[in-house]
């Protein structure tokens, strides 16, 4: 296990270069150096000198790639590129670009509002959409099955912007019930956070829902199943027994991989209610060209990705003995 | 003048190779089964045929070609072509659907010389009635019956013809249950669109924009970039994916590691990322070869094509992965196993075992992204990243229509619009998909 | 065996209650409100709550120059003068000075020269400014000193850093006297390279000293420059200072009232300069230091940013004289009060508009712009043209303000392009031809919603030399009919279209149409309309327009490189000062050629010798008949097509009070008042929350299982009785 952890950490290393190398490439193929400056100098008075110093200041003064006039390693090392991406491999994130804010703190606090959004959204969305399935198989082949089946492809039909715009519509301006945006911390982010998360569950109902009904339908059909029926059981108790104890398995394993990606947050649902997350903070990043919090951002999705993906094989281990890890 | 846009070529192509693709799954006896057991679906059915009419229309908007009317040389398709009427009917501002007059007020010149603040009649919507106070009403009504009629009309005289033709043959298709609410729902569409033509002459059946323009015609319009974001997204993809997919699970070792490593790479960067970096290097191609980029159209038309390009590239990486597991999986079977020992070449193993095998892997995901990708068009357009301003779209609809939210009274009309139209694409699209998935999986078909 | 199951559900209504009833707990027990995203306690004071769009990058007063940060460092830091609040046109007055500094002229060697002698004898004027004493910083720990007098905070160690995340951890404050010095020493950090303050390359050409001081504190720390001496600034005691500038630029004082003079103390940059701190984002550009009325108490440009009072700040009080209107609107009835009179001022980030109105309208905004979607609720106009508040808007109390704003929108032509500029009198045909074409009215009534006024020169209203009637029309655009400016005839542009030798629009040399291309980094969807209209609107000269829309880089690109043809620009005022308009146009500023501000790369050595001769002069009559000559030139020769000065619709509601606009000022927080009584009230009036469509929503689903529910339950009934 310890053996495999490790080979797979050592994998992600090219992984995380080749990542690096991408994000550098789609940002400079378009964006010199000097294009940068100047839009983070603004319009007004701005001079050759004021963009040399700008990119002195912030070590893009260097050759993008590959520095000819350097000697041996340098040829490598006194690069924009290598100077800039080396840092982030023991998560020292430097500082951006626009406004000279230490990236790191500023992740480390902009964390928490993506969880307290993100979170709960995934938790209550999991009840919901697992209680949704059970009922429909529970009354598979009655009209609320059927209805269910039904409301699941229509809620899926829905763009996610609607589902914003109406439900800011709906509760902040006709009811009053919510505040229409915003954030604060501590528990009086509650009220800030019940729409955002009341929209991301009902939004994640249909396809949620669906797949959850077809893998409890698959295990229903299996013939242990078929088995403790005949034995006896009762319907909702070889559900939950039987059912839903195997059906959790592909249910978990498809939750942990998404797990670590929480900590990026919503891009689209975090802009809606302002809410001072990482989605914003990557957002905010791509319309103002800063390109050191475009690349930390995306190292550190990169990073989540691949834990995830580690946990998910970890975890197939932990519920399921048969499967070993080599 | 006939015009060809990158986008018509790719369309044309796709409707070339689509055929292509009908034909030759007819042909086989594998793919009998299921494209039986889905025309027997009437969900399958009426979805699909509502989906036929979504692309005939936009079918009839990739044909462009130039007017020369005043001298404009603008490019416009054969469906502006015959909308003409409520393409150039603008007004000056908002207008509720089947409103008179626009919805704000305004100074008016009155009766000697005074001036009034109220609500100024439209321009063109309802523009044949002298009072519409009293007369609007039933002159939608009559209006409505007319279409209806029409539609009625239309519709029953090439579908008797058909009834005819078939009258004989007792197992005829269109004489299943099936086929009859096919022909029901036939005959309903062409009269929504006959009354949606006869209402849309004289009114502005889903309002005016902000700047006037008839939403209805903007709704339309959007159709066609629904359409190739949700086709030509897949054009791209598939390529990729069954070439890396396959190869990847039929040879294993460093042809393996490097497929892996490149989708695995591809899939850790955020997809927005690798969007707005392609949509602006298409930006900076445009501003350095200006002289090819005259027109607006082709400008719209270039990045709607990029558009494409960069979401297939994205969304590769899923069916990839599915088509290597399962390709590994094929792998071992005995028959492949044979072909081997018998010396098939591996070139002829891919083609006539693996490839036909996984097949129903690749129409069952073809289908199902269809209607995320027309989703994900809405939510790209909102940061701005999605297709050119210009383009019509449903994304720049809502988005537009965000604001317009806002309003005291609201401006629904735009926001309800795109619903609508989106709503109908992708609810026809994904009930569609559910059927082509329960007939194509072999583990769905052993239920039956 | 269903019982099961009722359990569960049993089960998880108990937890569902829970749950309602902790939320209604942590939601204050209070459910006239439950949409109020402030905290209760702060109902009942003076707070000011506003939000901004753009979050602020530096609040460092060498660095920043943007309106947006202003908005916090205007009233944070006190640069020596500001503008009168009241006053029309803008005057200054002092601030810290103790009255407006002594100008005196200077000749090469250093010779005081008359207030009347000729310009070109005078090498420097020197401008000597007195502050006034007894003026505090606010609380700080860069200047908490021990009872041994001792900086505190200045070497830090790792146990005063513990636990140390934002300026307010820090235990110990202190403040001390503002001095002289502290003026003089930010003029040497903007003339440093490593605090690139955006000002510090104009400044070579005007400061004496500036440029040499730069080449020698490159390399050096904060700490040092404060002793190395900057020619033409020093203090010449504790309370006066002198700064010497090139040649005479009169224009200088209004930078002496921008965020850029104000003073900082050493010990800032001594006790910022510490990477413990830095890592934790507590910079001088993130914490700022001043004198001024309010001090940054929260700093989260990610959320909101709270400023509260400074309890040192000097004395300061309302002003007593003004226009005549403004006593008839109230405004005088504070005069002589002390200010500040808001307690705290609270600042949200909003980066979406339609949150940002509902909540103005739901009383949790005190102030709000109007945006083009939801002016018709708001204003309408009467008979006569004049806008109104509708009456939705009089019954909430809310009052509308109007300014026309020191700025101007205009589309420039690129003089350079082979068509527009260098084809002589032919090419200028075609300018005016185009001037007359695009119907400004018109898109102000369309697109503005009438809140602007058609440009007839560069400068705005509110500018000295702007010219009102009949004299100020742009006589190659407009006739003078009945007293009223009227857009020529389109027939007249054509014709003029026809000598420049495009008749109807087609090249009489080539036949073929004539294209244009407008250059714009606006591609978003809302500027869709508009292209279409400036489309629309060339089409009238059978000009074909092609709009090139490209990132804000490539525009930019494009017009350092020349290659633009048609391009909208706007400017905002630095200062109310012609000159700061007509530079614009100055040969020697041309974007390509130089890398200044002429964007056009307008070349007319008339219209030069004219603006060197007009921009050193005092406002008196001679310089108001040069403007009048310079207009005159730029209208004939139409190097921009002048398109409008945009007016400033504000909202607010009418707890707050004491609001004028002020386009100039930058410290108008302390003038500002707020009565949070009324506001209290209002809020719960409005905001009553609406709960039976969740009881109905409730009815639904309950309908919707229970016969689900019962089928069920017969059906295992049957079951078990086979």
């Amino acid at each position: 296990m310890i053996h495999y952890i490790i080979r797979r950490l050592i994998y992600a290393l090219p992984l995380l270069i080749g990542v690096n190398i991408l994000t550098f490439v789609l940002f400079f193929v378009v964006n010199s150096p000097d294009d940068m400056a100047r839009m983070q100098l603004g319009q007004k008075h701005v001079t050759a000198q004021a963009v040399d110093n700008w990119k002195k200041q912030r070590g893009y003064d260097l050759p993008l790639l590959w520095n000819d006039a350097g000697q041996g390693l340098e040829t490598v090392t006194q690069t924009v590129f290598y100077q800039k991406s080396v840092g982030l491999f023991w998560f020292d994130f430097g500082i951006s670009d626009s406004d000279k804010r230490n990236i790191g703190a500023d992740i480390k606090q902009r964390m928490w509002p993506s969880l307290a959004v993100a979170l709960p959204s995934l938790v209550l969305g999991l009840l919901v959409n697992i209680t949704v399935a059970l009922m429909m198989v529970l009354f598979r082949n009655s009209y609320l099955e059927f209805s269910g089946v039904v409301l699941c492809v229509i809620l899926m039909s829905i763009s996610s912007l609607f589902y914003i715009i109406g439900g800011q519509f709906l509760f902040g301006k006709l009811l009053r019930l919510v505040p229409i945006s915003g954030y604060d911390g501590g528990f009086n982010a509650i009220k800030f956070v019940v729409l955002p998360v009341l929209i991301g569950v009902v939004s994640g109902i249909g396809s949620g829902a669906r797949w959850y009904r077809t893998l409890f339908l698959e295990e229903v059909e299996k013939d242990y199943v078929r088995t403790a029926r005949a034995k006896g059981l009762s319907e909702t108790q070889t559900l939950f027994r039987h059912v839903v104890k195997n059906a959790m398995i592909p249910i978990l394993t498809g939750v942990v991989v998404v797990l670590p990606l929480l900590f990026m947050g919503s891009l689209i649902m975090e802009s809606f209610f302002s809410i001072p997350g990482l989605g914003s903070y990557t957002i905010d990043a791509i319309s103002s060209q800063d390109f050191a919090i475009v690349r930390s951002m995306v190292f550190l999705g990169s990073v989540l990705y691949i834990f995830g993906l580690l946990l998910t094989d970890i975890s197939y281990t932990l519920v399921d003995p048969r499967v070993r890890l080599s | 003048m006939m015009v060809v846009l990158w986008t018509d070529a790719l369309i044309y192509l796709l409707l070339i190779s689509g055929s292509g693709f009908w034909l030759y799954m007819r042909g086989r006896a594998t793919m009998q089964r299921p494209i039986r057991k889905v025309g027997r679906s009437k969900t399958g059915m009426v979805s699909l045929t509502v989906l036929l009419l979504f692309v005939c229309i936009g079918l009839l908007d990739s044909i462009h070609f130039r007017t020369d009317e005043e001298r404009s040389n603008e490019i416009i398709s054969l469906l502006d072509y015959w909308a003409s009427p409520i393409r150039q009917k603008s007004e000056k501002t908002y207008s509720a659907p089947f409103s008179a007059y626009l919805f704000g007020k305004e100074l008016m010149a009155a009766d000697e010389g005074k001036q009034v603040w109220g609500y100024p009649r439209l321009k063109h919507g309802a523009a044949h009635l002298a009072d519409p106070d009293s007369e609007l009403a039933d002159d939608v009504l009559i209006k409505t019956l007319t279409g209806l009629a029409e539609g009625l009309v239309f519709s029953l005289l090439p579908l008797g013809l058909l009834w005819l033709l078939v009258r004989k043959r007792e197992d005829a298709w269109l004489k299943q249950s099936t086929g009859k609410t096919v022909i029901a729902v036939v005959v309903v569409l062409i009269s929504v669109v006959f009354t949606a033509i006869e209402l849309s002459a004289h009114y502005h059946i889903l309002g005016t924009d902000k700047v006037g323009e008839d939403v209805f015609y903007q709704a339309v319009k959007s159709i066609r970039t629904g359409l190739v974001i949700g086709t030509l997204t897949t054009l791209v993809m598939l390529p990729l994916a069954i070439v890396f997919g396959i190869l990847a699970g039929f040879f294993h070792g460093w042809l393996d590691d490097v497929i892996q490593y490149i989708y695995t790479t591809l899939n850790s960067v955020p997809g927005v990322l690798l969007i707005a970096a392609s949509i602006l290097m298409v930006q900076v191609y445009m501003a350095n070869h200006p002289d090819d980029f005259t027109s607006l159209i082709v400008r719209a038309d270039m990045r709607l094509l990029f558009l494409c390009l960069i979401l297939g590239v994205t969304s590769w990486t899923g069916l990839c992965r599915m088509l290597r597991a399962e390709t590994l999986k094929l792998r071992e079977m005995e028959y492949v196993q044979a072909a081997r020992a018998l010396g098939v070449k591996q070139g002829m193993i891919l083609y006539k075992h693996i490839l036909p095998n996984v097949m129903h892997i690749i129409i069952i995901s073809v289908v199902l992204d269809f209607s995320s990708l027309v989703l994900a068009e809405a939510v790209l357009s909102y940061i701005n990243i999605g297709v050119d301003p210009t383009t019509y779209s449903w994304g720049n609809m809502i988005n537009g229509a965000r604001l317009e939210m806002a309003r005291e009274p609201a401006v629904w009309w735009s926001l309800a619009a795109a619903f609508l139209f989106m709503f109908t694409l992708v609810l026809a699209a994904n009930l569609f998909a559910d059927t082509v998935r329960d007939a194509f999986d072999p583990r769905r078909a052993e239920h039956e | 065996m269903s019982s099961n199951l009722s359990m569960k559900l049993a089960e998880q209504r108990v937890l569902f209650l829970v749950l309602l009833t902790l939320f209604l707990n942590l939601a204050g027990c209070d459910f006239s409100q439950l949409n109020n995203p402030y905290s209760k306690t702060e109902d009942n004071q003076a707070v000011l709550y506003s939000s901004f769009t753009e979050r602020p990058k530096h609040l460092d007063p060498a660095v920043s120059y943007s309106a947006n940060e202003y908005v916090f460092i205007g009233n944070i830091y006190e640069p020596p003068f500001q503008y009168h609040y009241l006053k029309r046109p803008y005057e200054l007055e002092p601030l810290t000075a103790e009255r407006m500094p002594a100008v005196q002229f200077l000749d090469g060697n250093g010779h005081q020269l008359s207030a009347d002698a000729d310009e070109r004898l005078i090498h420097y004027t020197d401008y000597v400014i007195q502050i006034k004493p007894g003026i505090l910083y606010q609380p700080h720990p860069a200047l908490a000193k021990s009872d041994s007098g001792a900086y505190l905070y200045h070497h830090l160690t790792d146990v005063q850093l513990d636990g140390i995340n934002t300026l307010n951890d820090f235990e110990q404050t202190g403040t001390r006297e503002l001095t002289a010095e502290d003026y003089v020493y930010q003029i040497k950090r903007m003339a440093t390279a490593k605090i690139q303050s955006p000002i510090s390359e104009l400044m070579k050409n005007y400061i004496s000293g500036f440029a040499a001081f730069y080449d020698q504190s490159a390399g050096k720390s904060l700490n040092e420059i404060s002793t190395l001496p900057l020619e033409g600034v020093v203090a010449e005691s504790r309370y006066t200072y002198r700064i010497r500038i090139k040649g005479k630029y009169p224009q200088f004082i209004y930078w002496l009232a921008m965020p850029f003079f104000s003073p900082m103390p050493w010990e800032a940059d001594v006790f910022y300069d510490n990477p413990r701190l830095t890592e934790r984002n507590i910079t001088l550009d993130w914490y700022p230091i001043g004198t001024g009325p309010f001090q940054l108490q929260e700093n989260n440009p990610n959320r909101r940013m709270v400023m509260v009072k400074n309890p040192n700040f000097h004395d300061d009080y309302f002003p007593d004289q003004g226009e005549e209107e403004d006593r008839l609107n109230g405004l005088l009835t504070d005069a002589g009060k002390k200010l500040p009179f808001i307690e705290k001022v609270v600042f949200t980030l909003e980066k979406e508009t339609i949150p940002t109105w509902s909540k103005f309208l739901q009383g949790y905004y005190d102030v709000s712009g109007i945006s083009s979607d939801s002016f018709d609720q708001v204003v309408q106009f009467s008979g006569t043209g004049d806008p109104n508040l509708t009456a939705d808007m009089q019954n909430k109390g809310i009052h509308l303000q109007k300014a026309v704003s020191s700025s101007i929108f205009y589309i420039g032509f690129n003089m350079l392009d082979a068509t527009l500029g260098k084809n002589g009198e032919k090419s200028r045909k075609l300018r005016q031809a185009i001037s007359i074409a695009i119907d400004y009215e018109e898109f102000i009534s369309i697109f503005m919603n009438g809140r602007g006024i058609p440009a007839h020169g560069a400068l705005p209203p509110g500018i000295f030399g702007y010219a009102e009637g009949k004299e100020g029309v742009n006589p190659y655009v407009y006739d003078w009919v009945d007293g009223q400016p009227r857009r020529k005839d389109i027939h007249y542009a054509q014709k003029l279209m026809k000598e420049a030798g495009y008749p109807g629009g087609v090249d009489s040399k080539t036949g073929q149409s004539l294209i244009l291309y407008l250059d714009t980094p606006a591609t978003s969807i809302e500027e869709r309309p508009r292209m279409n209209w400036f489309r629309k609107q060339l089409k009238k000269l059978g000009i074909k327009l092609v709009i090139r829309g490209t990132d804000y880089n490539r525009f930019q690109q494009k017009m350092r490189a020349g290659n633009a043809q048609i391009f909208m620009w706007g400017w905002n005022a630095d200062y109310p000062d012609p000159e700061n308009f007509f530079f614009l146009l100055y040969g020697p500023n041309a974007k390509v050629a130089f890398g200044g501000e002429n964007a056009g790369n307008y070349q007319n050595p008339k219209f030069d010798r004219l603006f060197r001769q007009m921009r050193n002069l005092n406002n008196n009559e001679q310089r108001y008949k040069l403007i009048q000559q310079l207009q005159d030139l730029i209208r004939h020769d139409a190097p921009w097509l002048f398109g409008l000065y945009p007016e400033d619709y504000v909202l607010h509601h009418g707890w707050y009070t004491n609001v004028k606009p002020n386009l100039m000022a930058n410290n108008r927080l302390k003038y500002h008042k707020i009565d949070p009584v009324k506001r209290k009230e209002n809020r719960q009036q409005w905001n009553a929350p609406i709960f039976w469509p969740l009881g109905l929503f409730l009815l639904l689903l309950i309908g919707l299982i229970v016969p689900a529910v019962i089928a069920y339950r017969k059906k295992i009934r049957l079951a078990l009785n086979d």
